[in-house]
């Protein structure tokens, strides 16, 4: 869709006022929701202690686990599947369509499914996805993928919204109002319903599985996963293989967290509940079936960033990332953005230059790390792939030798003075040539003072007035 | 006793070039704790190869700042973001089976930024510090690598007369980043000028803080803007020559 790098999508959003409009709204919005969560919660830290622990150990169980997992899923009378890939997710979900002649699918949002884009390829196998989450919904109408993980609509104004529908609605009154949120909801859901009693396939992810029961956990706040996932009569579940806990007490914990970490509810509105295929009379689908995917996540879980299967996807590090406020998700250039984006998209994708450059795009404010419900330290983790990219060559040979002239130059003590001397002496020359502050400067000062006018630095350094002083 | 302490000034390279003036208010608020300073001989810390990926170049620069600090009891640093580096960062730069890792651990538990060492040995009455209305900025690292709040805080109270004022969003990162600025202009421009509307927004005469990357940043970014706020670091304002 794009050719541009991270660079070129940041520039891009960076210009975009109606985005960064919606950016700086939400940016409010969610920190303060967290925010206000922590406040009334006053055991708030130590469940984050407890939810970080559940969710360590069960990584270090994952493949234990998952067997348990596993086990009584199908004692329970659902299908477990285990997908390497991307590719292979998509072609056993489309596999189970077609044995069930299926040809309407509505998906409630899940992280899964757009990280290994399936909506494209039902839809080349005859497979009509319809999205209810509402953010989801609209991106769908627009062609476009979510910017945010919990969060998929965030980039757009309401007026954007409205404009949406009214192009994809044909039968929508051009004389109704509906320029307000309420409006909004209601027109989507009149469209939502018709795709729910349509239906013959219900697409979710699943954000708990556990392991004791074989149960999937899902949480909403629509109301729309509930339904997905128990009107039609075939129901799919993709899920990531780290969403494994081992009980429901770890499962608890987990979901109080969650739910105050991502919009500062106790609780989300909805939280569904599903143990195999709907049996006698019960509600719900007569046919389930689990994929469980891996793609990259073992590698991940066997290197130096297995921590960040811990992450429980609340968006938290989102919303309180300088760096994601600033140019929004689409920037990231995958499912997923922000510090967990950073770290998760080189594992998904491979580490290249383009990607690379989402780990280098932080300034290791550490402010994820602080909110993060499960405590990953996302700073480290980027920093673990810097030094991956760097032992990879990847920087620029200008990056490399800077650094290697740096080290050089610093660890001898008249070579770091004469250094120390001469960009004093150089910077002082810019100064008074620029009318008494830098203004401009070549190469690697070139971006810093595009916007900033810098006093010049004093004619002796610190060591040097400090010898004086002597 | 008292005339024996000795406190070790490392300065960090950005002050050591750009503003000696804050090593000087440094090393003054020091001896007015009682302190002997003394100033090894330095270069970097290793930061910015850490930073970038480089830790083979970061513990050769290390090693040299380690071999340099590690005789002295009491290491001042009047910078979070290098004093973070050593403190949070140097016990884990080396393997466990490097014998540069205890050294390291040994000189990161006697590292403290310059605001966590005056707090614990509140210099002498001198010259009356800063005044008028300042927003104070936590820089990233003294706030989440080293848990300083309270400290810049509390001393700007009782040795100066200026007041602290409320500002949006104080806890948010600047921009600055150290080479993240310079690879990510036009993203750390963004945060820069958001950051620099909050502090004008809050009718602050002065933008105090400890970290010189985040000064020059803000400072630099408000002079373009045209705003008369002064970006004054943390050992000037006390030490009374801003
Ligand atoms: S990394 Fe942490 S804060 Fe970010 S989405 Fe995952 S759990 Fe939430």
């Amino acid at each position: 869709m794009t050719t541009l790098d991270f660079k070129g999508r940041a520039a891009k959003a960076l210009h975009d006022p109606q985005l960064t409009g919606a950016l700086a709204r939400a940016k409010g919005h969610f920190a303060l929701g967290r925010a206000a969560a922590k406040a009334r919660t006053p055991d708030f830290e130590m469940l984050r202690d407890r939810a970080t622990a559940i969710r360590r150990r069960s990584i270090a169980l994952m493949p234990d686990l998952l067997e348990r997992f596993e086990a009584r899923a199908t004692a329970a009378g659902a299908t477990v599947h285990w997908a390497a890939d991307a590719a292979d997710a998509r072609a056993i979900a489309t596999g189970i369509c077609k044995a069930h002649g299926a040809t309407r699918a509505i998906k409630s949002k899940s992280m899964a499914t757009e990280e290994i884009e399936l909506n494209a390829h039902l839809l080349s196998h005859g497979i009509t996805p319809v999205e209810t989450d509402l953010g989801e919904y609209i991106i769908q109408l627009r062609g476009e993928t979510p910017s945010h993980i919990i969060a998929p609509a965030v980039h757009l104004t309401k007026d954007q919204v409205a404009e949406t529908f009214r192009a994809a609605h044909t039968d929508l009154d051009p004389a109704r109002d509906i320029s307000e949120r309420q409006a909004l909801v209601k027109e989507a859901r009149v469209k939502l319903r018709e795709a729910f009693l349509a239906a013959d396939v219900g697409i979710t992810g699943a954000n708990i599985l556990v392991a004791e029961t074989g149960t999937i956990v899902l949480v909403s706040n629509e109301g729309n996963i509930d339904l997905t996932a128990s009107a039609p009569r075939l129901h799919i579940a993709i899920a990531g293989i780290e969403k494994v806990v081992e009980s429901w007490d770890d499962a608890g914990i987990v979901l109080r967290v969650l739910a105050r970490s991502a919009t500062g509810q106790d609780m989300s509105s909805y939280v569904t509940v599903l143990t195999g295929p709907a049996q006698g009379d019960e509600v719900g689908p007569r046919t389930s079936h689990i994929i469980l995917l891996d793609n990259g996540r073992s590698t991940l879980a066997a290197g130096n960033k297995a921590e960040m299967l811990a992450c429980i996807r609340c968006g938290a590090c989102l919303n309180h990332c300088p760096v994601y406020t600033a140019v929004g998700g689409h920037a990231y250039g995958g499912p997923y953005s922000g510090p967990m984006g950073a770290v998760l998209t080189p594992a998904i994708d491979g580490l290249t230059k383009d990607t690379a450059n989402l780990p280098n795009a932080s300034s290791f404010c550490g402010r994820c790390e602080a909110v993060c419900p499960v405590r990953i330290p996302l700073p480290m983790l980027l920093r673990h792939w810097r030094e991956d990219a760097y032992a990879a060559g990847l920087p620029t040979r200008g990056e490399r030798w800077g650094l290697g002239i740096w080290r050089a130059l610093s660890t001898r003590p008249w070579a770091y003075r004469l250094t120390q001397w001469s960009a004093a002496r150089g910077l002082r020359f810019v100064s008074w040539w620029q009318g008494g502050r830098i203004k401009r400067l070549p190469f690697a000062g070139r971006g810093f003072t595009a916007t900033r006018d810098i006093a010049p630095p004093a004619a002796k350094s610190f060591q040097a007035q400090w010898r004086g002083r002597r | 006793m008292t005339d024996t302490k000795e406190a070790a000034l490392f300065v960090t390279c950005l002050i050591d070039l750009m503003r000696p003036e804050v090593g000087m208010a440094s090393a003054r608020l020091i001896e007015r704790a009682g302190f002997t300073v003394v100033v090894p001989r330095q270069g970097c810390c290793g930061q910015p190869n850490y930073n970038a990926g480089d830790r083979k170049g970061a513990q050769v620069l290390a090693r040299a700042a380690i071999a340099a600090l590690e005789p002295y009891e009491t290491i001042v640093v009047p910078s979070g973001s290098c004093g973070g580096m050593m403190v949070r960062h140097y016990p884990t730069l080396f393997d466990a089976a490097d014998p540069w890792a205890s050294r390291a651990k040994a000189v990161a538990s006697r590292v403290l930024e310059l605001t966590q060492f005056l707090a614990r040995h509140p210099p002498s009455a001198g010259a009356p510090g800063l005044a008028g209305k300042i927003a104070y900025h936590d820089s990233c690292s003294s706030l989440r690598d080293l848990g300083v709040h309270d400290e810049p805080r509390a001393l700007l109270r009782s040795m100066t007369k200026a007041e602290d004022v409320p500002f949006a969003e104080n806890e948010t990162c600047c921009g600055f980043g150290g080479l993240f600025c310079v690879k990510y202009p036009d993203v750390a421009d963004r945060i820069a000028a958001d950051k620099c509307a909050a502090i004008i927004a809050s009718g602050a005469d002065s933008v105090v803080s400890a970290d010189l990357g985040c000064l020059l940043n803000i400072g630099g970014r408000l002079a373009r803007m045209g705003s008369p706020i002064k970006a004054v670091h943390i050992a000037e304002a006390l030490a009374g020559d801003a």
